[in-house]
């Protein structure tokens, strides 16, 4: 039924830390390798060797370039996945109810045999967290590792989206954002978790923990403003060199 | 957004296709035996040749059918229901117009309803989208319907009434177009939204997540069609709407009246290319685009 649940048990989803990401792509790697070998149709490349290389991605890293308004930019890395709304359009427009909103713990999931590709889904959401995957025509997105974290063949530091288990920055955190006691809700409480495009009233579960503000570099010495400036017009044979060609 | 032809050309000669079946259903023109045939098949080759357009864009046509399933949520799929009801009571309408020379009013009115209803239903596939900021708003249904509706009443002959809808259908689209050109803007989704880094400065796509393309660019950031849009307006303009109303307008003759039709058919296509080529997708913003 592709109707949203009026809530679900669990809100299990994702918190990125924009600060600690380093922008490695590793997290994509990981998920492209685990969704590919696992459940459901494989994420196919179209031309991978070749000039034109594209293919199915349910996990993409953009870097921003953030410009503040004194001192230097900073460089933002950004990965971006399906955030699980609670009020996902992507569900309610399917037409065939491919689309569906888990009740016990929200995460939004496709079924694939049910699917006619029509493409509505990834044309409902703001994230860009669907693609239609061009050699299967289903569509694919993020299941969080559906069949990761409830495995119970795997050990349990495995039982994470792959995404997760693979960061070597620790920039992503798992778990459910529905209980307020969680490690996941704390994290977002003490650094102020935010959503994406609030304005689009898609109420996403996964949150983006904002950079930490940059250090001011400190003085180095109290009596510094005090002491003699260093000469900077050159001296000797780059002194003349300066004032001969000024001459000119 | 990518234009698709397959769905440039459902929407437009299915929303003709059932622009005309509406006028038909309302007994205008009040036609039977050979002259109903020739109309009725005119119109259902349009609607049904549209929808079977429609399907080309789908990855597993064969899997069509569950779209009916969905309707208490899906534009999609109420837009499914709807083209069925309409093509089935108009069809039952049309028999009994052609076979039997008599006329079931009450068919033919329920079947104009489900006309009309399937034109506001794919209308409603794209104004819901609040991705698309261009596409979100009460003006897209009225474009679709105007259209729909002048569109019929041009292929029904109906030349005081065609001329009076296409100029409103023509005023709406200027509507549409000048209105929608300020959507994104007061949508309030920017890159800041987006990435919600705009707290700590001004936010500059530095890198794409890879150095290809992808599905995503490819189906919503089109923009190669865009440098021409102000010059397309026009000319989508005039063959929509000033070149038929003009030719309506002269004594009537057969090959004036045809000329009108393509006029406004290829009219409606090059405004219904420019609905897709123009509108913007959000997720564009992610890649510092639109």
């Amino acid at each position: 039924m592709t109707t949203l649940p009026q809530s679900t048990d669990k809100k299990l989803g994702l918190v990125i830390d924009l600060d600690t990401c380093v922008g490695c792509h590793a997290c994509v790697i990981s998920c492209k390798g685990w969704n590919t070998e696992n459940y459901g149709a494989p994420l196919s490349d179209q031309d991978p060797y070749g000039a034109d290389p594209s293919g199915t991605f349910l996990n993409r890293v953009h870097s921003y370039e953030v410009q503040p308004e004194q001192g230097a930019a900073q460089l933002i890395h950004f990965p971006k996945s399906c955030l699980h709304c609670e009020d996902a359009p992507c569900v309610t427009v399917c037409p065939t109810g491919a689309s569906y909103k888990r009740v016990e713990d929200g995460i939004v999931l496709v079924n694939e045999s049910d699917c006619i590709g029509c493409g509505l889904c990834a044309w409902a959401c703001p994230y860009g967290a669907r693609e239609m995957d061009q050699e299967e025509k289903v569509m694919k997105k993020c299941t969080l590792c559906v069949d990761r974290i409830y495995n119970e063949n795997l050990p349990k530091v495995d039982r994470v989206p792959s995404c997760v288990r693979t960061c070597p920055a620790g920039a992503r955190h798992f778990g459910d954002l529905g209980d307020p006691d969680s490690d996941v809700s704390q994290l977002v409480l003490e650094r102020g978790g935010v959503d994406l495009m609030p304005e689009q009233g898609t109420k996403p579960v996964n949150k983006y923990l904002p950079p930490r503000p940059k250090d001011a570099l400190p003085e180095f010495d109290v009596l510094a403003p005090f002491l003699e400036p260093v000469i900077a017009e050159p001296k000797g044979f780059l002194g003349w060199l300066d004032k001969a060609l000024e001459k000119i | 957004m990518h234009p698709a032809p397959s769905v440039i050309f459902f929407s437009v000669f299915s929303g003709l296709g059932f622009g005309l079946l509406a006028w038909l259903g309302l007994g205008i023109p009040a036609v039977t035996g050979f002259s109903a045939f020739a109309f009725f098949t005119i119109a259902y080759l349009l609607a049904v040749g549209g929808l079977i357009s429609s399907t080309f864009h789908l990855g597993h046509p064969e899997r069509a059918l569950k779209a009916f399933t969905q309707w208490r949520s899906s534009w999609l799929s109420r837009e499914a229901w709807c083209a069925v009801a309409a093509l089935v009571l108009m069809g039952i309408y049309g028999l009994g117009l052609v076979f039997f020379d008599s006329r079931w009013t009450l068919v033919g009115l329920l079947g104009a309803l489900f006309s009309l209803g399937t034109v506001f239903t794919t209308s409603m596939i794209y104004a819901q989208l609040k991705t698309v900021p261009r596409w979100h708003m009460p003006l897209t249904p009225l474009n679709f319907l105007s259209l729909s509706l002048a569109g019929g009443a041009l292929l029904a002959g109906q030349v005081q009434s065609a001329v009076v809808l296409i100029l409103i259908a023509a005023c709406l689209q200027i509507a549409t177009w000048l209105i929608g050109d300020k959507r994104l803007a007061q949508s309030g989704t920017t890159m800041a939204s987006a990435t919600q880094l705009g707290d700590v400065g001004t936010v500059r796509a530095f890198e794409p997540p890879h150095t290809g393309t992808n599905y995503l660019l490819r189906e919503f950031v089109h923009v190669i069609g865009r440098k021409h849009a102000s010059k397309l307006r026009i000319i989508a303009l005039i063959l929509m709407g000033i070149l038929p109303i003009v030719l309506l307008l002269l004594p009537f003759n057969h090959i004036i009246a045809v000329i009108a039709v393509l006029a406004h058919v290829a009219g409606v296509l090059t405004a219904r290319w420019l609905f897709f080529a123009q509108a913007e997708h959000v997720v564009g913003l992610y890649y510092g685009k639109r």
